[in-house]
């Protein structure tokens, strides 16, 4: 049997002819295909540029500001005084201001949010669920300059007919807006990592007669424990880094933050407060931004850091 | 075990007592979950309330027509709305077509590698930085670096930035959603990667891009701290320069270059003031602004509600 | 005797002109194979049915066809499969899938049109060829929605969304996008085991109708339909090609006795 005989097709078709692409065509597919490849590659790409960017600004600057001022009186000083005739830069200052909120916060949020995860994930039927998520989607969606004003024209006011000696501006109220403006946020994750937990776990604990809630806090929360505390620590990254709420309701003063009822700077507050002011862009006291706002990614980037990995972690396993 | 549920006359576990208490804490924590639910949903409604009462009375047509004034009464937001407009604009040209790319190129075109893994975790770890960091690198890259100057185009920059992770996050999920049997469909008659991205998933995927888009979008309107840490100016009394003229070419970019303000950056202002009626101005300012977020994340609720009841 | 052509026990039963021949064609899932030394005929212009037990590989051949497999990291192919007339191994590393599913139609288990207009999707595959020319465009969606018997039922409506159509009228559409480009084969996933017992005999009934001017491979699991529509019949079992000859053959007369229990039904 002969090449010609086994592949005796004819190209002779009962309706019309076939259609190939021509060769041009495909050598200018391939072309293009490529650069198009690079191009979306450059755009992923630009991702890390924007990151090592961030570094470089933040550390250029602040190696500048390093230069006159000591490391050691940088982390131990007790007051922050950059506009003063004898400036110190006490850093304690602001990062008490910011964990008191930041605590606070957390401290409204945490339960809060564990309950409704759980909640969500184990007791409220499908359609409950359809309403609460869009809501706390909703409440999520609430610009942050919106929440400050809330915070300082409606709550403080409030809480001051209970707490008579309340400031002003304090603490505790932007904390507790923190923790209202967190939920969301650790809600979902939360509840993500709840609903991984596999059935099968689920229906292991109630037929050895668990309730509802048993299995919830003996089976479902330890099965998803990493994810929750990657909850947790998504939502203090976000308390540590909001800025309109205690920029608005917290006041400006820079010292170590002890009592909540009165106000304080956060590290946030404070670069509001020197960005609106008219320092000159290259005096010592401008850097300070820059050296703050270091000092607040870098708490940022370990509570993101941990939470990846935690979330990862939780991922592989089921 | 409590004693309770021991029979005191037979010393055996009481199995009914037992139920009993297990469905008490079952119904004891449902409640505990709805009371927090309550609280919550009465914040939302407080918050959106407090506005209505202080800011509606005072929204007119003069309100969205004047320039802001040292007077409160005659305040305006003239300026405020078309700032946020064309920096929202500027926003929507940079962050949607870099966003969607690097999403399609994480979840279509990314060989596993370490170069891939270390642009995945930039992506997750970028979307947790505070927003005022954004503002700080802009400040130093942008305005000190760069020389742009404080205008609509940094702006527009430095919020296209932020939103960033929101839109790629958002196009890889409506991607790697496709059901395969489309994406197979694609390759099966011959396309490339481009053509089937282009053509196919892109198409099949829009509603979920759209809703990273808008939740995206909704952001960038609300925020300030970015802003502020600029420089955007607080008092602007003129507007840009038209996006669009009766000349040839009709259109006109010099907007990009003009001086500005947002929404956001004017309410922060009048909260800052003293007087009450700047108080009222802002909160008429925030009705609008909440107004226009919680419609655009509604939007977005919906539409993903609409693709989850399609997709079933 | 050209060398490039095989000399296999299924030489035995190629009795008309070829379009493809599949010669021990392996196939691994990562470590796992699938396929294990397969050697068949494609005759050109008629139709070949794969059955077998459901996890006999007879689809993971088909998808190898066109390298579907491809699509996926780790999969591997050994053997040939010539194509006629190029006499190229469209299974060999060195060539590109993407020029392999340009030459040979696909059609999938469930319909799968895309989120757009009926037109575009028939379009589809010309435009994907570089083909945008709108003369030619519009005669090809015509012509091959006809082919498809789907032309008289969708004529008023090409610019509506192709999921408004029922579920058989959407794999007829994938059928039309699939010809409109004449691929030079069509390959068919049990192309009805998704749809209803109406829609099922209207694509059998399409199937008889391009048998003499279309080469086409159909797996399926139904075995009276492979009796109806095809001339040659494989039957696989394990990853194994058991039997290939006539339809008729397999079907009356098979030599092998697992072919036979699974014809009548003893096992599968």
């Amino acid at each position: 049997m002969t090449t010609a005989e086994l592949s005796g097709v004819s190209e002779r078709r009962a309706n019309y002819g076939r259609l190939v692409a021509s060769e041009a065509f495909l050598r200018r597919r391939a072309i293009t295909g490529n650069v198009i490849g690079v191009l979306l590659f450059l755009a992923a790409a630009l991702s890390v540029l924007i990151t090592a960017g961030i570094v470089f600004v933040l550390l250029q600057e602040s190696i500048l500001f390093f230069r006159q001022v000591s490391i050691l009186d940088f982390l131990t000083d007790t007051e922050w005084t950059p506009v003063f005739e004898n400036p110190r830069f006490g850093i304690i200052t602001l990062v008490s201001g910011t964990l008191m909120t930041t605590l606070i916060g957390l401290a409204v949020a945490v339960p809060a949010g564990t309950i409704l995860s759980i909640y969500l994930s184990e007791f409220a039927r499908h359609r409950t669920r359809e309403i609460i998520k869009p809501i706390l989607e909703l409440l999520a969606g609430v610009p942050t300059v919106a929440f400050g004003y809330f915070a300082l024209f409606f709550l403080t006011p409030i809480f001051q007919t209970f707490i008579p000696n309340l400031s002003g501006f304090n603490l505790l109220v932007p904390g507790i807006v923190i923790g209202i403006m967190i939920l969301p946020y650790i809600v979902s994750v939360a509840e993500d990592a709840m609903r991984a937990v596999p059935d099968s776990l689920r229906e292991g604990a109630f037929a050895l007669g668990f309730t509802r809630y048993q299995t919830a806090v003996r089976v479902v929360i330890p099965g998803a424990f990493s994810g929750v505390t990657a909850a947790y620590l998504l939502g203090m990254s976000r308390a540590v880094g909001e800025t309109m709420v205690v920029a608005i309701a917290a006041g400006q003063q820079a010292k170590i933050a002890l009592n909540p009822l009165e106000g304080a700077a956060t590290i946030t507050a404070y670069i509001v407060q020197i960005s609106l002011g008219d320092l000159p862009h290259n005096s010592l006291a401008y850097l300070t931004i820059f050296v703050a706002g270091l000092t607040l990614f870098l708490m940022t980037l370990v509570f993101n850091l941990i939470a990846f990995w935690l979330r990862k972690k939780y991922r592989e396993i089921y | 075990m409590s004693t309770e549920t021991v029979n005191p006359v037979t010393g055996k576990i009481d199995e009914q007592a037992l139920v009993t208490k297990a469905n008490r804490q079952d119904l004891r924590f449902a409640i505990i979950g709805f009371v927090v639910l309550v609280v919550v949903m009465a914040t939302l409604f407080a918050l959106v309330l407090d506005f209505m009462i202080d800011g509606v009375p005072r929204i007119s047509g003069e309100f969205l027509t004047n320039y802001p004034s040292r007077r409160p009464e005659q305040a305006g937001i003239l300026s405020a709305w078309v700032g946020t407009t064309l920096v929202m604009s500027a926003t929507a040209m940079l962050a949607i077509p870099i966003g969607v790319a690097a999403g399609v190129y994480l979840e279509e075109y990314a060989p596993k590698n370490w170069l891939t893994d270390i642009i995945e975790i930039n992506v997750t770890n970028l979307a947790g930085v505070p927003s005022i960091i954004y503002g700080l690198l802009a400040l130093g890259l942008f305005v000190q670096i760069f020389r742009l100057g404080q205008t609509i185009l940094v702006a527009g920059m430095t919020l296209a930035l932020l939103i960033l992770p929101i839109i790629i996050v958002a196009t890889r999920e409506a991607l790697r959603s496709i059901p395969l049997e489309t994406r197979e469909a694609a390759f099966g008659l011959g396309a490339d990667k481009w053509q089937a991205v282009w053509m196919y998933l892109l198409p099949a995927g829009r509603p979920g891009i759209l809703t990273g888009v808008i939740v995206g979008m909704s952001r960038a309107i609300g925020e300030t701290a970015p802003i502020i840490t600029i420089g955007a100016l607080t008092f602007i009394a003129f507007l840009p320069p038209a996006p669009l003229q009766d000349t040839f070419p009709f259109v006109n970019f010099d907007w990009l270059n003009s001086p500005y303000t947002v929404m956001p950056i004017q309410m922060f202002n009048w909260i800052s003031r003293p007087q009450a009626g700047f108080h009222v101005a802002a909160a008429a300012t925030g009705v609008i602004l909440l107004s226009m977020t919680l419609l655009m994340n509604g939007l977005a609720i919906y539409i993903r509600y609409r693709i989850r009841r399609s997709s079933r | 005797m050209d060398a490039s052509i095989p000399t296999k026990p299924a030489d035995a039963h190629i009795d008309g002109p070829v379009r493809a021949h599949v010669v021990n064609l392996s196939f691994y899932y990562g470590e796992k194979q699938a396929l294990f030394d397969v050697s068949f005929p494609i005759h050109d212009r008629k139709a070949t049915a794969l059955i077998g037990p459901s996890g006999c590989g007879k689809s993971t051949l088909l998808r190898a066809l066109n390298r579907m497999h491809d699509l996926y990291p780790g999969n591997r192919y050994e053997g040939e499969v010539i194509l006629y007339p190029e006499q190229i191994n469209i299974v060999s590393p060195e060539v590109d899938p993407m020029l392999v599913r340009l030459k040979i139609g696909m059609v999938f288990q469930k319909p799968n049109p895309f989120p757009k207009p009926i037109y575009d999707n028939v379009a589809a595959g010309l435009w994907v060829r570089g083909i945008r020319k709108k003369s030619i465009v519009d005669e090809r969606v015509e012509q091959a929605l006809k082919q498809a018997a789907l032309w008289d039922e969708v004529k008023d409506r090409l610019r509506t969304s192709a999921y408004g159509l029922s579920g058989g009228q959407q794999q007829r559409l994938c059928i039309a996008r699939a010809l409109a480009p004449d691929p030079e084969m069509l390959l068919l996933d049990e192309p009805t085991s998704a749809l209803d017992p109406i829609a099922t005999a209207r694509i059998e009934e399409l199937m008889a109708e391009l048998a003499p001017s279309v080469t086409i491979v159909i797996v399926t699991h139904n075995m009276q339909q492979a009796a109806r529509i095809s001339s040659y019949t494989a039957f696989m079992h394990i990853g194994c090609m058991v039997e290939f000859d006539k339809t008729t053959t397999i079907f009356t007369t098979p030599k092998e006795s697992r072919t036979q229990d699974y014809i009548t039904g003893r096992f599968g």
